[in-house]
């Protein structure tokens, strides 16, 4: 069976949402990482780490269906 | 120069990481040579969907549309409302069944089975020479990009990414170019939608951002919603800053540069031609449309507020150094402040390469550098960590264009000229051999046609002119061929030289004004003058169109025509419509069509 797409893509939203995440959790009070004054990499790694989780659970999902 | 942090070059390096591994993943899966050219047509119909926005998701899109954003405004959108939803709408309802249906394997393919040889030979060598060149172009705009703002190497920028895109394209064709293409779609979407979140805050949203623009629009002789507003000032090209009047645009970008793109360029059409049916395949351009009527957002915005937002005090990039660009004549390092370009934003001027100075135009003002208008919002905007997403958002659209290239580049090659001109009837085994060597053949072109732009800017504008004149009358022979089935080998062929050489004649006796005459046109004669360069591309266009529509029609007419029984499967009225095997309503091409068009009217209606 081919690769299901929405696997690699998924992993790799949750690998990078988990890094910023983490990255914008321990920089939060450090000048600079900030600039507009929203907390982006914590805000937008949670984002995207989110994504990621869904699209590896479809494709999972998919998979055990055999669709 | 901005720095790039640790975690910047993390960001980047697991998106190499994971677009290789998707190749290496795929390579099992080709077997044949229909497995790397076409994914073995066993692709769903969302996928293919994302794909076929995405190869077209190149820099052009990303940095040129930020560019027009932030010089022409919210009418930069009519390249999406009218010059792309109605065409994809088209192609998805009218044209896939003949595309698909035909089993043809590529575009000049169909013009062999629907025409003749001529016709198909005429169709490949051109499209397959824009596509190195048109890769070879992306590449160098990268790797100048890339050199400019963050000090990168030109020669380490261009054959890194041309490196990986080779890699994943070699190990699993279009699969594997398709797949990458879904991944960089999501990438662009999420790299950018915090641009445009960050960018409407810091200017106070629409209605701030109106009213900035606004005081833009009366310092350039406007009215106040001439950046807003996308219709209400295109009665007259003296009106807004695209320099177009409605029908030109209409005509010229909504119908023939449109339709002649979405409907004809291989380029996109192979994406549909993988879909794993009639239907999926007529649905792939329907899919592709409804992202790409909300792209207007994530790529234009940022140009629009790049050039009236103020820099955040703790911007990272607040004196951004740019470097010289690659082939300068004096090497000059120029300081293109924030504050030096204060009434433009974070836009900054564009320099004189031999005294570095701001260059100035006619009227004494200063000569914006729209090309940075979006990289340098993102430097300004993002901190380490969302700054690497973004430069992989845009790495990411540098190479999704290249491989859309790529891989029509190497499958028009390979069966469109190799195979029929080179060495006919030789065992699949060997095509399939022969379009991996076509895949880094067509990587090598690029790059040393990256180096000729590097070298030579003046060479790839000519080029680029040269690819206008030959695509702008395609529409035509491909609308005559489908729906006329009168329409004659030598008609189409007469009528696309005809056409290509009236927009050579019609670009050669115009200029737009206050350009000089040369690569912009005059060079027979200055007949008329146009408003604006955007305005003589596009009645060059409609003057191509209508000549090979003509000269189409009345060869045909003298010539004999072939027999009908020769024609089903590729004339409209020969063929059987298609069925569609369908569990919901909303998965027939029809009703999907019907959204997507209403959706693009209200559009157009909001921002009337």
């Amino acid at each position: 069976m081919k690769l299901d797409v929405r696997m690699p893509i998924g992993l790799f939203f949750v690998l990078v949402g988990a890094l910023l995440t983490v990255y914008g959790a321990v920089t939060l009070h450090e000048p600079g990482a900030s600039p507009t004054g929203v907390p982006i990499d914590l805000v937008w790694g949670a984002v995207l780490l989110a994504f990621g989780i869904v699209m590896v659970t479809l494709a999972r999902r998919a998979r055990r269906l055999g669709v | 120069m901005t720095h790039v942090a640790g975690i910047d070059y993390a960001v980047m390096g697991l998106y190499s990481a994971f677009v290789l591994g998707i190749g290496v993943l795929l390579r099992r899966s080709v077997r044949t040579s229909e497995d790397f050219f076409l994914s073995g047509r066993a692709i769903p119909a969302w996928v293919t969907g994302l794909a076929f926005l995405s190869a077209n998701l190149g820099a052009q899109e990303v940095i040129g549309m930020g560019a027009s954003g932030a010089k022409y405004g919210i009418a930069t959108s009519h390249f999406y409302w009218i010059g792309a939803i109605p065409a994809m709408v088209f192609i998805g309802l009218f044209m896939m069944p003949f595309y698909y249906g035909s089993r043809a394997r590529s575009v000049p393919e169909y013009l062999k089975l629907r025409f003749d040889e001529k016709t198909r030979a005429l169709n490949a060598v051109s499209f397959a020479t824009m596509t190195v060149f048109s890769s070879g172009i992306s590449l160098y705009a990268m790797g100048k990009l890339l050199h400019l703002l963050l000090g990168w190497s030109f020669d380490a920028s261009i054959l890194v990414a041309a490196g990986v895109v080779l890699a994943y394209i070699f190990l699993g064709g279009l699969t594997s170019a398709i797949y990458n293409e879904v991944l960089q779609f999501f990438l662009i979407v999420f790299g950018f939608a915090p641009l445009v979140f960050l960018g409407l805050r810091a200017v106070g949203g629409w209605p701030g951002l109106s009213a900035r623009l606004a005081t833009v629009a009366a310092a350039n002789g406007y009215a106040p919603g001439a950046y807003t507003r996308s219709w209400a000032f295109m009665g007259h090209a003296a009106h807004n800053p695209v320099g177009v009047e409605w029908f030109g645009l209409v005509m010229g970008l909504g119908f023939v540069l449109s339709f002649g793109y979405w409907c004809t360029d291989f380029l996109v059409v192979q994406r549909a031609m993988a879909a794993n049916s009639m239907t999926a395949a007529r649905r792939t351009p329907l899919i592709a449309a409804l992202p790409k009527m909300l792209f207007p957002f994530l790529v234009i915005f940022p140009g629009m507020i790049a050039l009236v937002v103020t820099p955040p005090a703790a911007s990272r990039a607040p004196s951004a150094q740019v470097a010289p660009a690659p082939g300068a004549a004096v090497t000059v390092t120029a300081t293109a402040t924030a504050a030096a370009a204060a009434p433009a934003g974070v836009v900054p001027p564009k320099l004189d390469p031999r005294t570095g100075a701001p260059l100035r135009d006619a009227r004494g003002r200063v000569v914006l550098d729209y090309d940075l208008a979006t990289p340098m919002l993102l430097l300004n905007f993002f901190p380490a960590g969302l700054l690497g997403l973004g430069l992989t958002a845009l790495l990411a659209s540098f190479m999704s264009g290249m491989a859309g290239n790529v891989t029509a580049f190497n499958t028009v090659w390979t069966y469109d000229l190799y195979q029929s001109y080179v060495r006919p009837g030789a065992p699949d085994a060997h095509y399939l051999a022969m379009g991996r060597i076509a895949t880094v053949a067509g990587i090598a072109i690029s790059i040393a046609a990256a180096y000729v732009a590097a070298s030579f800017n003046n060479i790839m504008d000519f080029l680029q002119l040269v690819f206008a004149f030959v695509n702008a009358p395609l529409f035509a022979t491909f609308a005559l061929g489908m729906f006329w089935k009168r329409a004659t080998g030598h008609g189409a062929f007469a009528g696309l030289v005809a056409g290509t050489l009236a927009a050579a004649v019609h670009h050669g006796l115009s200029l737009p004004a206050g350009a000089s005459v040369g690569v912009k046109g005059g060079y027979l004669g200055v007949l008329a003058t146009f408003p604006s360069e955007l305005a003589q591309t596009f009645w060059t266009a409609i003057v191509a169109w209508v000549t090979c529509f003509l000269v189409t029609i009345l060869v045909s007419l003298a010539t004999r025509p072939r027999p009908e029984a020769e024609l089903g499967g590729l004339v409209y009225g020969l063929t059987e419509k298609p069925r569609d095997a369908v569990a919901h309503w909303y998965e027939r091409p029809v009703a999907l069509a019907a959204v997507v068009l209403g959706l693009t009217v209200l559009l157009n209606v909001v921002f009337f």
